[in-house]
């Protein structure tokens, strides 16, 4: 398939190999992460008012859906400011290892490895996402445990471990990067072999061999790899999207069920945060409520056992039709491709709805940063209402046909018995169904 | 008697054509081609919605195209808005006293209406739906889906 070196560009080049623009992006969002968690802690309570609750929850978060992953995969991930206190002590450095690093460098530990704790975090914050979600202090403390556990994390475990195993955020952008137009390769494996390719492996924080990276899931497009190669051997390459998806790349059943909990979770997010139900809106606020407990209970219920149950009856039908002789676990695991591009396109489509229609807060706290009355920007009003015309309709619903005509493409690609068009059937059945629901709560 | 040179170019558009190619001229003529709209005869309707904390009561109705619809709005706790998308209006309703506004039902579709004056956390989803008419947005995206489902099980062999 067709691919473009950027790193051809000399000016592109040189600002991938050096170290300081990205340091620089990583101390400012740095400064700008514990700015967020002290205006969350001490600013206004009402969280639409709150610069941490609009800047994260809906200019960040709506960044990472629209932009971030479906251009750069996780482009986030290579300037995010979460993991940066912990490498450094890591390195005894800021820019590079200095070989004098703090702590125990302990390997994760096997049993934990994969996307399960990852997926676990991600039903956590759905079942108090309407409160982490509207709440500046919650927010706050959110985030101050997440950088806080992700220190202490790499104190006692090597290399980006809280990112590859615990971050949800890492574990939703490394899935969906599957997608993205954007990967670091080596150009020739080869030329790098034996001795002179373990500098890759050394220096790569997300502690993948680059030389063998087939697939985009644990690639933080860092690019160390590219820094620390004798032989210019790393290329940055814009591709395709969807490049990863087909048969070429193996999926673990620990990733489908990743991909499967992003499906309920952005069914139930789009219910309770678009949806007209007030009653759904107040069980999922009124946390330790007899109301919270049955939305958790169904919650839990979709999550667990209606999707991922759907989705095997679908698989394993398939299997049926066509006579597949790949074992069920296997097709289970694999099929999860298709799960990609339906999540991310359903989330391109929530993030629509509910970024367009709230981005008004945006400017309010802005002129406002730590709630003290000021009106930086001379904005007349405070936060008003974007309407949701017939344009974000349709854009809504070409996101999610788009989906549909992507996953089944997907699921046409990976099936593998003597008949594609029966084995794939089914599963592109479950994922008709899931667009049908998400188009009702969105356009309904 | 049939032109043998007309008969052989029709064979080549024929050939030419895919079939997925002609599931995609029909999903473009079924999303972009105006349908007609049943006339329904329209009413009169005074519609009382009470607000409380993130929630309206009723919060889905629906309505004729045409209809002349009121819309009150009472509030049982603290300060609500009422905006409904598309139609441009804004009501404010403050505990123990009605507003009120009559407007007619004249974009057929379904439309959110939003609560405009923070009355907590969960404000800014306090959302209710206006449907006027039958949604014909959401049976074109679902016809869409399927004819684009089908025009990909066409175009794929392996």
């Amino acid at each position: 398939m067709t691919r473009l070196n950027l790193a051809r560009y000399p000016w592109i080049k040189s600002l991938l190999l050096s170290r300081w623009p990205q340091f620089l992006t990583h101390a400012v969002l740095l400064a700008g992460f514990i700015f967020t968690i002290l205006v969350g802690l001490l600013g206004p309570v009402v969280g639409s008012h709150n610069f941490a609750v609009i800047f994260v929850w809906i200019a960040w978060w709506s960044a990472l859906k629209l932009f971030f992953i479906p251009l750069g995969g996780r482009s986030w991930c290579s300037i995010c400011p979460i993991p940066v206190p912990g490498e450094w002590l890591q390195r005894g450095g800021i820019l590079k290892s200095t070989g004098q690093g703090w702590g125990l460098g302990k390997r994760w530990p096997k049993f934990l490895r994969g996307n399960w704790i990852q997926s676990g975090v991600f039903l956590l914050i759905g079942l108090f996402s309407a409160v982490i979600l509207t709440s500046a202090r919650i927010t706050a403390l959110v985030l101050l445990g997440v950088i806080l556990l992700s220190l202490v994390l790499s104190l006692f475990y090597e290399r980006r471990a809280f990112c590859r195993y615990i971050c949800p955020i890492g574990g939703f952008t490394g899935l969906y990067a599957l997608a993205a137009p954007l990967e670091v390769r080596s150009k020739y494996p080869s030329v790098c072999a034996g001795e002179a390719g373990k500098i890759h492996y050394a220096a790569c924080p997300w502690g993948i061999n680059p030389l063998a990276l087939k697939a985009n899931t644990n690639c933080g497009l860092c690019m160390e790899c590219l820094r620390v190669c004798p032989n210019d051997n790393f290329a940055v390459n814009l591709r395709p999207f969807g490049s990863d998806l087909g048969p070429q790349t193996k999926l673990h059943l620990d990733e489908t069920f990743l991909g499967l909990v992003m499906l309920s979770s952005v069914l139930v997010d789009a219910a309770i945060f678009l949806g007209p139900w007030g009653a759904l809106k107040s069980a999922a606020y009124t946390i330790g409520s007899i109301p919270w407990l049955v939305f958790t209970t169904v919650f839990l219920g979709i999550s667990l056992t209606v999707i991922p149950g759907l989705y095997a009856l679908a698989i394993w039908t398939g299997q049926q039709l066509s006579k597949s002789q790949i074992p069920f676990r296997k097709a289970l695991a694999q099929q999860g491709q298709v799960l990609i591009p339906l999540g991310l396109m359903a989330w391109i489509a929530f993030t629509i709805s509910f970024a367009f229609t709230k981005f008004s807060y945006v400017l309010p706290v802005l002129s406002d940063p730590v709630g003290l009355g000021w009106n930086l920007l001379a904005l007349g009003k405070p936060a008003w209402t974007v309407d949701t015309n017939l344009i974000y309709l349709i854009l809504k619903a070409a996101a999610l046909v788009g989906g549909l005509l992507w996953s089944s493409r997907v699921a046409l690609r990976l099936a593998d018995g003597t008949n594609p068009h029966k084995q794939s059937l089914p599963t592109i059945g479950f994922c008709m169904l899931f667009t049908l629901v998400m188009l009702w709560l969105l356009i309904g | 008697m049939c032109n043998p040179k007309h008969t052989r170019s029709q064979e080549n558009i024929v050939e030419y054509i895919q079939p997925w190619q002609l599931v995609i001229v029909i999903a473009l003529m079924g999303v972009f081609i105006p349908l007609p709209r049943p006339a329904e005869k329209s009413t009169d309707r005074n519609i009382r919605i009470e607000a409380s904390r993130f929630n309206y009561s009723p919060s889905e109705l629906y309505v004729n195209p045409g209809d002349k619809v009121t819309i009150e709005l009472v509030s049982n706790d603290v300060t609500h808005g009422f905006s409904l998308d598309s139609y441009g209006l804004n009501l404010t309703a403050v505990p123990g006293q009605t507003a009120r506004v009559t407007f007619v039902a004249d974009h057929p579709g379904a439309f959110r209406w939003r609560c405009t004056v923070t009355c907590g956390n969960m404000h800014p989803f306090m959302i209710g739906k206006l449907q006027v008419g039958p949604n014909l947005l959401l049976w074109r995206a679902i016809t869409l889906g399927t004819l684009a489902v089908a025009a990909v099980f066409w175009s794929v062999h392996k």
